[in-house]
């Protein structure tokens, strides 16, 4: 049971996601909603590569982590930027703020 | 030369667009542009008018070419240029009037808020008039007719604030119209029988008996009602005098040299088509024309106007002349009268210029004032009286002689001689009254008098060109071969051998004689009253008016010509109107409301169901869902991480429904 | 059972990975959360290593850490004063998110659990830079065409965003 194997990093990667989740839910700051994003994309890479090795032994998942790598470089860029728009607006990165929409 | 004819056409209709549309922007407001356009036109025609000049037979043609314009099926419909010497001597009458007149109104018009709008008009008058005369067919002669009276409507309303010019504008386009459906209704009578426009098809089958007996003599009559209209012949004259509303140079234009002129020329265009009895209604109505017109004039205080009926005297005189077969002298006095009746026009403008009125009763003594105008005027005063050697001498007494020689010969209408001798003594009289009245004698208004002065440079030059133009001398000879009587029979296909002369040479010469002698006669008795009158005042014209009181008031008011229309057709007219208004209100309109009504009430109960059964569904539908949304928007707080929560616990769910 | 020395290494890099993450997702500090994002990022490439990735481990290292870290700190830093020390962030729902995030923990574990993945055998150690060079020039060509269109797309599309207007 304590011989690592694949179950060791899918739940690994399950807690790190939880974590993610957990951050993106309950925080009021717009960057730190952005890490927990960033957690959950490496918690999800964990699993692409893991089930790579020990399921299909090539490269493919490894390929697809590296694509999601580029496009979390892409959405932390963008989404950045819209941080920085709402704080320009509001003066304040608050997301609990950011209630326009409200009904 | 066809380019020539083209030009002389297209170079005013150019002038006229650009002045229309950016006229105001040129330098001068570009009077320039269209004073130039006409005297090229003038130039242009010089060259037409000397190859006439110089190939004297009868019957020659300088150009002739036409193109197809429309077609409808088989109808088709050609535009082409006539010139013959009819034509040649047409267009130097009225481009060279025109040029004078253009160069005139620069100084006349000086200073007028819509002064590149004059031009403009002048110069789409000048075309439609260039059109008239060379086109070569009925369609295009009926075409630029209707231009001519659009052209003539703007001159004369040129000063439509004034009421009395726009009033003046629109009898003068009724009145032609009048006429024109008559003309209209000819040239349809033509096209039905003989299916074609141009004027040498027209006439050749015409000739070759196409049409004839009483039909060709109601046609020739219809066509000449269009003349009527545009001649100002009676019965159709009224609108004339009041024509005098438009600016001077207009009414010297128009009512002088051209518009006038344009059913004389039509006549003269078309002599060949009427028969006898249609040429003999012409002089009728040509002879009631100039007797009546000129016994009006007698009584006029108005300088223009007494120039306006003297001018309707003229034109009956050349009707007379076309009428009695006299071809020649009438379209012989149509360019004379053209050039010295455009001079005292000119010349009446320069003195309603100086002293700013029309009324003869505010001039007199002008003659040292302004000694070229008056010089120039006693000129075209004596032209037009008939004194030799000026122009007019000539061409009235060709006419006389002509009216004389028909009596002769019909012995039945030896009254149309009379009345036109009588007309033309009248006319030397009322002419000189005039001369009197205003030039010599004492000034009757001193501050007008002092006021008045001669007019500048552009407005005399004219005067004096016209002046050596009324000079008779230069007319001698070359223009009655030029105008030469067409003959219907040279149209024939088939040769119908020599023509017969109708009047016997021995009349003609010994009516040449006899008119010559009893028109000196009667110029210089009605000259020799005019100055016992009015110069020497031996006889007083107040105590032979109150004397003559009812012919007087019969002269004053224009044999009530105005009146009686009023009391006729105008108040027929709207009479019938009202029937039919009644008519409209009473019944139309009825039957419309009843209508209405009954839609209406069946509208409101259809509204009512629509309110209570089909809306109260559909409001209660609203409503329900308004109460629902009500509660369910609390929901939707806008904050996304709620929203989140919100679906992280829907897909919790789901995953647990899908595990267990 | 023994543990073997990879496992050590595995259960070390775990406690690192988890443990900076739980600083980086309790920490009311923003700068604090960075700092343990930064070593989450180097355990997970540790695990990347382990997992016979190498090539994916160096670019964790280079994007995480060179670049979208610096990019979250900079994000910070804009839109906060600097001059105020306590850059903090405050929670909301705490509890609510607790037990969905708990929730779906038990399910995924039950499902990694219950699954059988029919791991294969053999697993090598091979550098896989060479292979990897060689499929993003074959199989993953156009993958790859349109990533490079999508980061020109974000640049743009983030420089459009966060000017001042």
């Amino acid at each position: 049971m304590l011989a690592v194997g694949l179950n060791h990093y899918l739940i690994l990667s399950a807690i790190l996601f939880c974590l993610g989740l957990f951050s993106v839910v309950t925080k009021k700051n717009a960057v730190t909603v952005l890490m927990g994003v960033e957690l959950i994309l490496n918690a999800a890479n964990i699993n692409f590569i893991a089930f790579a090795k020990y399921v299909d032994n090539d490269l493919d998942g490894q390929m697809i982590a590296l694509f999601v790598i580029v496009t979390a470089a892409a959405a932390a860029a963008v989404a950045l930027a819209i941080v920085l728009n709402i704080y320009q607006r509001l003066k304040s990165i608050n997301l609990d703020e950011a209630d326009s929409l409200a009904g | 030369m066809i380019t020539n004819a083209i030009l002389i056409l297209l170079l005013p209709l150019f002038a006229f667009v650009v002045q229309i549309f950016i006229g105001k922007r040129l330098p001068r407001q570009g009077d320039w542009l269209p004073t130039g356009a006409i005297i090229c036109s003038f130039l242009l025609a010089l060259p037409i008018f000397f190859d006439a000049l110089s190939n004297y037979e009868a019957g020659h043609v300088v150009v002739q070419q036409s193109w197809e314009w429309l077609r409808f099926g088989n109808l088709e419909i050609t535009f082409g240029i006539y010139v013959d010497n009819l034509t040649s001597i047409m267009l130097i009458v009225v481009t060279l009037i025109s040029s004078l007149v253009h160069i005139y109104s620069i100084g006349y018009m000086q200073g007028d808020e819509r002064y590149s709008r004059y031009f403009a008009y002048l110069c789409l008058f000048s075309f439609a008039m260039l059109g008239l005369v060379l086109v070569d067919n009925f369609f295009g002669i009926y075409c630029f007719w209707e231009l001519v009276g659009l052209g003539s409507y703007l001159l004369i309303g040129f000063w439509f604030e004034k009421k009395s010019a726009s009033d003046a504008s629109k009898k003068a386009f009724i009145t032609n119209r009048v006429g024109d459906v008559g003309m209209f209704a000819g040239i349809m009578i033509i096209f039905s029988t003989l299916g074609v426009f141009g004027f040498t098809d027209v006439f050749t089958k015409i000739a070759d008996g196409g049409l004839s007996g009483t039909m060709l003599t109601v046609t020739g009559i219809l066509i000449f009602f269009g003349a009527i209209g545009k001649s100002a012949q009676f019965p159709l004259h009224v609108w004339l005098p009041d024509a005098m509303e438009g600016p001077t140079p207009v009414s010297a234009l128009i009512h002088a040299a051209t518009m006038v002129a344009a059913g004389v020329y039509m006549v003269g265009r078309t002599f060949v088509i009427y028969t006898e009895d249609a040429l003999l209604f012409i002089a009728i109505i040509g002879t009631i024309t100039a007797f009546m017109a000129a016994t009006i004039a007698i009584v006029q205080k108005d300088i223009k106007r007494v120039l306006a009926y003297s001018t309707i005297s003229q034109l009956g005189y050349m009707m007379v002349g076309l009428g009695t077969g006299g071809y020649t002298a009438g379209l012989f006095h149509l360019t004379t009268h053209a050039f010295f009746k455009a001079l005292l026009f000119l010349g009446s403008g320069s003195v309603i210029h100086a002293v700013h009125s029309q009324d003869m009763d505010d001039m007199g003594g002008l003659r040292k004032k302004m000694p070229i105008t008056f010089w120039t005027f006693l000129i075209g005063t004596l032209a037009l009286s008939g004194v030799p050697p000026f122009s007019g001498f000539w061409s009235k007494d060709a006419i006389l002689a002509s009216a004389l020689e028909f009596g002769m010969n019909h012995s039945a209408y030896m009254w149309i001689f009379v009345a036109m001798l009588l007309s033309a003594g009248i006319t030397a009289f009322y002419m000189f009254r005039l001369i009197f009245m205003t030039f010599t004698g004492q000034a009757k208004d001193q501050k007008k008098f002092d006021h008045a002065h001669e007019s500048p440079f552009t407005m005399t030059l004219p005067l004096v060109v016209l002046a050596v133009l009324s000079v008779g001398t230069i007319w001698w000879g070359w223009i009655e071969h030029l105008l030469a009587k067409p003959e219907l029979a040279t149209y024939a296909t088939v040769a119908v051998g020599a023509v017969e002369h109708s009047a016997e040479h021995g009349n003609a010469h010994l009516a040449h004689t006899i008119a010559l002698f009893s028109s000196i006669a009667v110029a210089g008795s009605g000259i020799l009253l005019a100055a016992v009158v009015y110069h020497w005042k031996k006889i007083s014209a107040e105590a032979w008016g109150s004397k003559l009181k009812p012919v007087y008031n019969l002269l004053w008011n224009k044999y009530y010509f105005d009146e009686m229309y009023e009391a006729t057709v105008i108040r027929a007219t709207l009479w019938k109107s009202r029937i039919f208004a009644a008519f409209d209100v009473k019944i139309i309109d009825g039957f419309v409301n009843g209508i209405a009504t009954v839609t209406s009430k069946f509208a409101s109960l259809q509204g009512a169901i629509d309110r209570v059964g089909v809306d109260g569904m559909v409001n209660g539908v609203a409503r329900v869902v308004g109460v629902f949304s009500n509660r369910l928007r609390t929901i939707q707080t806008g904050k996304i991480q709620t929203y989140i929560l919100m679906a992280l616990f829907a897909v919790l769910i789901l995953f647990v429904l899908q595990q267990f | 059972m023994n543990i073997t020395l990879f496992d050590t290494i595995f259960y070390l890099l775990a406690f690192l990975t988890l443990g900076s993450a739980a600083i980086m997702v309790f920490s009311k500090n923003v700068i604090y959360s960075a700092v343990g994002l930064l070593f989450t990022f180097f355990g997970v490439a540790g695990i990347y290593v382990l997992l016979a990735a190498d090539f994916v481990a160096v670019v964790q290292v280079l994007v995480y850490v060179g670049g979208i870290l610096i990019l979250l700190l900079f994000g910070v830093m804009l839109s906060n004063k600097i001059t105020n020390i306590e850059i903090t962030t405050e929670t909301l729902h705490f509890l609510p998110a607790s037990l969905v995030v708990i929730g779906i923990f038990v399910v995924l574990y039950r499902v990694f659990i219950t699954t059988d993945w029919n791991p294969v055998g053999s697993y090598n150690f091979d550098p896989t830079t060479h292979e990897i060079g060689t499929l993003l020039m074959t199989d993953y060509l156009i993958p790859f065409e349109i990533a490079s269109i999508l980061l020109l797309g974000a640049l743009i599309g983030a420089a459009y965003i966060a000017r001042k207007d």
